[in-house]
């Protein structure tokens, strides 16, 4: 038999293309697709129909207006779109720079979806929840020695939240000394993700921006300058989103410090970091993980995760509470924090995040996390290496010397070709791989950041390699298959001047049905 | 790592050594440690980190099976436990999508590569729509907590007003979340409620109700369990002050209950944990904000907001990003607080419940469990010494008073506990005004004998 050729370079991807309808166009009235459990006829007997004791005008009068459709109708529904959806199982998912998008282990989903977690409710006794309260504890120290902190709380739902909660300490501990009025100022740098800001601006600090100097690095003069006896923290990720270290950070820590600030880490580029530094060795007073990043767990969309809020011992009374303690024979919960800022997210966070990540560091070791650390590097660049070599790709800022991602530039391809990153992100979905431009603002010109950690094969980051030079090639050659693309996705490019328009925006299928039909019958 | 192991981890396929040495030639440096040039020695973590050794995955599940038996269940034990996370029935079909890869791996793909993900969160935002009566729904935020705070300082910026009156009688949990995040611009102050019925005290509303308040907020059914009969009376005060009505709501009560913005309230919230989540020890949490399509409210949300739209080829649906440009992720500080991961797959989650269960669904659901609640606060309150606390209807919680029985709530719960029964939740610190009450939660999950359970338990313990 003839041997089949499978030389070339790309896949050849089409993504599962259903047609699917909007839920609602699958009502069918009779329908249904479950049954809710029944009620005895005893309690009927004794309490009747149970509705006529609501109170006058809180009835509901007509039914909720949702769809009637069997169980099975339903399942194929929502299996069709699951196959509309390129989830990270499924792609090379490097393309989510800034969110470390790793393997997350099947049989860590398997504990998690246990009903020996998902079936406990929060306010159950402790003795009834010692195995959660032992991990969580488990977890807490684990953390401690990656970190170099003292005590963690899993309170904090995201990154966000917990820079939420770190940007909320900062304001407790000047106003448990007295200063809450005059420290009023955050100080953070543009490289750093968009919440870091947008959460101390919740908490009313003001917020000053560093930019970096020629060489990508946060600028320490510039710290200098701005520093007061107005600055009440100093929040930073480092590396930064451009993957560069900035390895005068003790000396950031302690010009803040000197000041009479706070200094908060966004750790969540700390793939590359895991036995290798550690926030406290920096002269950080908090940081935080993300679970949902670092640690392995499931990203779902966009959560549940969990922001991992680690502190040194003096902050530990400013902590969300309550935070789990060992007295040496039973775990508990510890709610006597002095200076609590109370809490930011409801009971004790999200604990199957919890879970899953200690079954990860248990299934690594020390040894394993820093071999995670080190592979995440040596991948990054790898791949650092070989897109700089792609035509009209570059990387701005200091050569050589990057960790765990880097934010690269097609300014070169889009002056030479008119093909910018957006363009190239659509094409990028023809080949089944997910690739993300970055946050705003564009201080890197048309920018993308790759971010591989250590899940991926060397033929995997090929693979992604090669699909990025395929569609430079072809800007070069013949750029209207970028610039029209998608080409093999479920739809086509959408009309983005609906969504920002509030006569025509339509959220909901109610409001689609409403503006659409008005706008059909003018016709 | 196994000291042993010869060939890479499972996790890490690149710690083969022969591919590192090939990766690391190409890149043309000699060692691994050459890639952390940039991190100066005295930073350098040069002892290895106490963390036990690496497990194989047939020992971890020795190890996790361990631990997790240490933990017994709300399956394995009747609980009556509610107060912000409920046990419902979860359909199989709602276990099976949550669990599926496509969607529990996806992250922030774009509409071209995830059309499916944006496809589900546009029907949850439609589906919960139709629950609530209300044209706009978010993409969910981390809770109802956090769903409230957000509302309030939606109605702030809104009324450009700073004082926000919440009722006295909320979850102590959700008011301290609220504190935190309404501090330090905005000020909260409580209303109290009638000790009679449990619902808000409307004269203490009025003389608290000023130019400077921005959002009157208050629940139905109420923390304690009362279904709050003067929604339309506390939304038309709220109103004539110029202030915006701000209503959480049990999703899961609105197949028989009204919902809130047929009394006037502006913004709706609460939380999608009892449709179709399961309790994962306060883990399910998911909150959900509601308003009319009004662009002054669309533009004060700080989460995103999917919405549909056409594209270039006639007759395809697609789904985007709805007014992006007000989030932090386009504005930073300058954005609407601020956005970031929360608990998408929740969403698709109670969407694909409220699909299964229907109109019928959630009405059935709501009126059995009525019945429910009601049998059980009737054969409850039959004990001598045992009443419940307010005269008015609930929906599934009401607070059950043991003062008269002369023993605390903890001493009964420790005693249920022990014939596997989990009791209320104890009310006695919260709310000492109440005495010795516990916060019962009955739902479609109960069996009358269940009920008479707990009922012939405490029977017997006081």
């Amino acid at each position: 038999m003839k041997r089949i050729v499978r030389d070339h370079k790309v896949r050849k991807f089409h993504q599962a293309k259903w047609d699917e309808p909007v839920i609602f166009e699958l009502h069918q009235p009779g329908e249904r697709g479950v049954e809710v459990p029944e009620v005895e006829e005893e309690i009927e007997a004794v309490v009747g129909d149970g509705l006529s004791k609501i109170p006058a005008g809180m009835e509901r009068k007509q039914l909720p207006n949702l769809p009637e459709i069997g169980q099975m109708r339903v399942l194929r529904h929502y299996l069709r779109i699951s196959q509309e959806t390129l989830g990270a199982d499924l792609n090379v998912e490097m393309g989510q720079g800034t969110c470390t998008m790793k393997y997350s282990p099947k049989v860590n989903e398997k504990f998690a979806r246990s009903p020996k977690m998902a079936e406990l409710h929060p306010l159950q006794d402790e003795s009834t929840t010692q195995g959660m309260l032992e991990m969580t504890y488990r977890l807490d120290l684990a953390m401690r020695e990656i970190s170099g902190m003292d005590s963690f709380s899993f309170q904090p739902g995201s990154g966000t939240q917990a820079l939420f909660a770190m940007a909320s300490i900062v304001r407790a501990y000047h106003e448990s000394r007295g200063e809450g009025q005059q420290r009023d100022e955050i100080i953070t740098t543009i490289f750093s993700h968009p919440s870091q800001a947008a959460t101390a601006a919740v908490k009313g600090f003001k917020i000053i921006t560093l930019y970096p100097d020629k060489d990508g690095y946060p600028d320490l003069d510039e710290l200098k300058q701005v520093v007061s006896e107005r600055t009440a923290g100093f929040v930073v990720a480092n590396p930064e989103d451009t993957g560069i270290y900035n390895p005068r950070i003790k000396e950031f820590t302690q010009v803040v410090h000197e000041a009479g600030g706070i200094c908060y880490y966004d750790q969540a580029n700390a793939n590359g970091l895991l036995g290798i530094t550690r926030a406290r060795d920096a002269g950080f007073d908090m940081c935080f993980f993300n679970l949902h990043k670092t640690f392995s767990i499931p990203h779902a969309c966009g959560g549940p995760a969990t922001g991992a809020l680690g502190v040194s011992k003096e902050l530990e009374p400013f902590l969300p509470g309550p935070i789990v303690d060992f007295d040496g024979e039973r775990y508990h919960f510890k709610r006597d924090l002095a200076h609590s800022i109370g809490k930011v997210r409801s009971f004790y966070g999200v604990p199957p995040a919890v879970l899953r990540a200690y079954a990860w560091i248990r299934s690594l070791g020390a040894a394993g996390l820093e071999e995670v650390a080190k592979v995440a590097v040596l991948n990054n660049n790898y791949l650092y290496h070989k897109i700089t070599q792609i035509r009209g790709a570059s990387a701005p800022y200091i050569k050589g010397r990057r960790l765990e991602q880097v934010r690269y530039s097609w300014e070169q391809l889009t002056k030479e070709t008119g093909i910018t990153t957006e363009d190239v992100q659509r094409r990028m979905c023809d080949f089944g791989l997910h690739y993300w431009t970055s946050h705003h603002p564009y201080v890197v010109p048309q920018p993308f950041t790759l971010e591989p950690t250590e899940s991926y094969s060397k033929a995997e980051l090929d693979e992604y390699i090669n699909a990025l030079a395929q569609i430079s090639k072809e800007a070069y050659e013949q750029p209207e298959i970028v610039k029209t693309a998608p080409h093999a996705s479920v739809v086509h490019r959408i009309e983005e001047s609906v969504l920002d328009d509030p006569k025509q925006w339509a959220i909901t299928w109610r409001s689609y049905l409403k503006k659409a039909e008005k706008e059909y019958s003018h016709k | 790592m196994k000291k042993n192991r010869q060939v890479a981890h499972p996790y890490i396929p690149n710690s083969v050594p022969q591919v590192q040495q090939e990766m690391l030639r190409e890149i043309g440096v000699v060692s691994m440690e050459d890639l952390y040039v940039d991190i100066p020695e005295h930073l350098r973590l040069r002892e290895a980190m106490d963390i036990p050794p690496a497990l194989t995955e047939y020992e971890l599940q020795r190890h996790m099976e361990k631990v997790m038996d240490k933990n017994t269940t709300c399956k394995e034990n009747i609980s009556f436990l509610g107060a912000g996370c409920w046990q419902h029935f979860i359909p199989s079909v709602v276990d099976e999508i949550n669990s599926r890869s496509e969607f529990l791996t996806a992250y922030a793909g774009e509409p071209y590569e995830d059309h499916g993900r944006f496809q589900a969160l546009f029907e949850y935002q439609s589906l919960v729509a139709e629950l609530v009566d209300m044209d706009v729904v978010n993409v969910p935020t981390f809770d109802w907590a956090q769903a409230v705070s957000t509302a309030l300082r939606m109605a702030s910026r809104i009324t450009k007003r700073n004082e926000l009156l919440l009722p006295k009688n909320i979850s102590p949990d959700k008011l301290l979340i609220i504190k935190n995040y309404a501090s330090p611009d905005l000020k909260v102050m409580l209303v109290n409620y009638k000790e009679s019925t449990g619902m808000l005290d409307l004269d203490d509303l009025k003389s608290k109700l000023s130019q400077n308040t921005a959002a009157v907020y208050f629940e139905n059914p109420t923390f304690l369990g009362p279904i709050e009969a003067n929604g339309q009376k506390i939304a038309d005060l709220a109103h004539q002050a110029g202030a915006i009505c701000v209503v959480g709501v049990d999703p899961n009560s609105l197949g028989v209950l009204a919902p809130p913005s047929h009394y006037g309230a502006d913004i709706v919230c609460g939380d999608l944990q009892p449709l179709g989540v399961h309790m994962h020890y306060g883990g399910g949490q998911s909150g959900f904000i509601a308003t009319h399509d009004d662009p002054t409210f669309v533009m004060e949300y700080p989460s995103r907001l999917f919405g549909i739209a056409p594209t270039e080829v006639e007759g395809e649906y697609g789904f985007g990003d709805v007014a992006y440009e007000r989030t932090s992720f386009a504005q930073r500080e300058k954005g609407k607080e601020s956005v970031g991961t929360q608990t998408a797959l929740w969403g698709i989650t109670a969407g694909v419940y409220l699909a299964l269960m229907g109109p019928h669904g959630m009405k059935e659901l709501g009126q059995g469990i009525m019945q429910r609640s009601q049998y059980a606060a009737n054969q409850l309150s039959s004990i001598p010494g045992v009443t419940c606390k307010f005269a008015s209807a609930f929906y599934k919680e009401f607070l059950v008073d043991f003062s008269q029985t002369g023993k605390s709530v903890k001493e009964i719960n420790q005693a249920l506990l022990a014939k596997g029964i989990f009791g209320g939740v104890d009310m006695s610190q919260a709310f000492p005004e109440l005495g010795q009450s516990a916060l019962y939660c009955v739902t479609e999950v109960h069996s009358k004998e269940d009920i008479d359970t707990v009922v012939q338990a405490i029977r017997e313990i006081v």
